[in-house]
């Protein structure tokens, strides 16, 4: 669990330049972190390629916060 | 000279006189290109004469399943897609009053539908690179019209419109989304007309002459290169004049 938030945290970071300690379990992407829609789907589309999953679009709009991206790839992979 | 050494180009419609030629200039600035078509014969004829760096991939853009398969196709064949040009199309041309639903659909599956999935298709790998071209081969009778053409004008002048939207989305990735919209250009498709219908067509062109494939060749590898990383959303009217947009 808390390897998945590492390497979920790590790209977050990288991909949206933010600071590591404002990554937390509440942030949401597009209102905290900065993100703007399209950034939400290259989010998406790295954490199934780290993970090697696929995340349906459906399930994509759920996970708006950092906590919805650990606790669905958790339960994904 | 535009240089595209090192850039990988899927060509649709390569099959046909317009898409030969503009995999032929895209080839020529150094590009690997995979040349797409329904016509598998006139393709290989294409792929030997220009040697190495191509590849075929025969596609009916009708079969909704091989529309999805080819970006992937693509990408197996070359590693990536660099620049994507939308030129496949077709025409069932009737009287608006006789046109049947079926001739109104096929026409907006293939040149339409196909291209939306298209883009998409190699929309991911361009957002990660970084860098895309998309370059949508509409037509003069998108932005004017033409009688007899109501399915064919509506799909080209949709092909713009989405050009522009996907333009917006992506601007930010490095990727430039363009249409070209060629008028009267010399093709197997045009010699069909009559002496008559030439003459009458050939009046309405200040240039007083039909357009070249390999014009529009030209204006698809300048929107293809590095230097038009500035310009997105917008159709570049290849017309001789005829319509001045």
């Amino acid at each position: 669990m808390s390897d998945i938030a590492d390497r979920v945290r790590k790209i977050v970071v990288e991909h949206l330049g933010v600071e590591e300690d404002k990554v937390v379990e509440n942030a949401s992407f597009i209102d905290d972190l900065g993100a703007d829609s399209l950034d939400t789907v290259e989010l998406v589309m790295a954490f199934e390629e780290e993970f090697g999953i696929e995340i349906p679009d459906d399930a994509a709009e759920t996970i708006q916060t950092f906590g919805d991206a650990v606790k669905f790839i958790s339960e994904a992979s | 000279m535009l240089d595209l050494t090192d850039k990988t180009a899927l060509v649709t419609g390569a099959s046909g006189g317009i898409g030969a030629e503009i995999a032929r200039v895209l080839h020529k600035a150094g590009a690997t290109v995979a040349i797409s078509g329904t016509r598998t014969e006139p393709l290989e004829a294409l792929a030997s004469e220009l040697g190495e760096r191509v590849h075929v991939l025969p596609c009916n853009l009708s079969d909704a399943a091989a529309v999805d398969a080819l970006p992937k196709q693509a990408v197996e064949a070359m590693g990536r897609v660099d620049v994507l040009v939308n030129n496949a199309g077709i025409t069932r041309d009737n009287l608006f009053m006789r046109m049947s639903d079926d001739e109104w659909n096929s026409v907006l599956d293939v040149n339409l539908t196909a291209t939306m999935k298209l883009c998409r298709g190699v929309l991911r790998g361009m957002m990660k690179a970084r860098w895309g071209r998309i370059i949508n081969i509409s037509s003069i009778v998108g932005a004017i019209g033409n009688p007899g053409q109501a399915n064919y004008a509506a799909s080209k002048a949709g092909m713009i419109a989405m050009s522009k939207s996907l333009a917006y989305e992506v601007a930010s990735r490095g990727i430039t989304v363009n249409a070209v919209a060629p008028g009267f250009i010399t093709t197997p498709m045009t010699d069909k007309l009559t002496d008559d219908q030439k003459t009458n067509l050939l009046s309405q062109i200040p240039a007083g002459r039909m357009g070249e494939a390999r014009e529009i060749a030209a204006a698809v590898a300048y929107l293809a290169s590095a230097d038009a990383g500035y310009v997105t959303g917008t159709t570049l009217h290849v017309n001789g004049g005829m319509a001045m947009l």
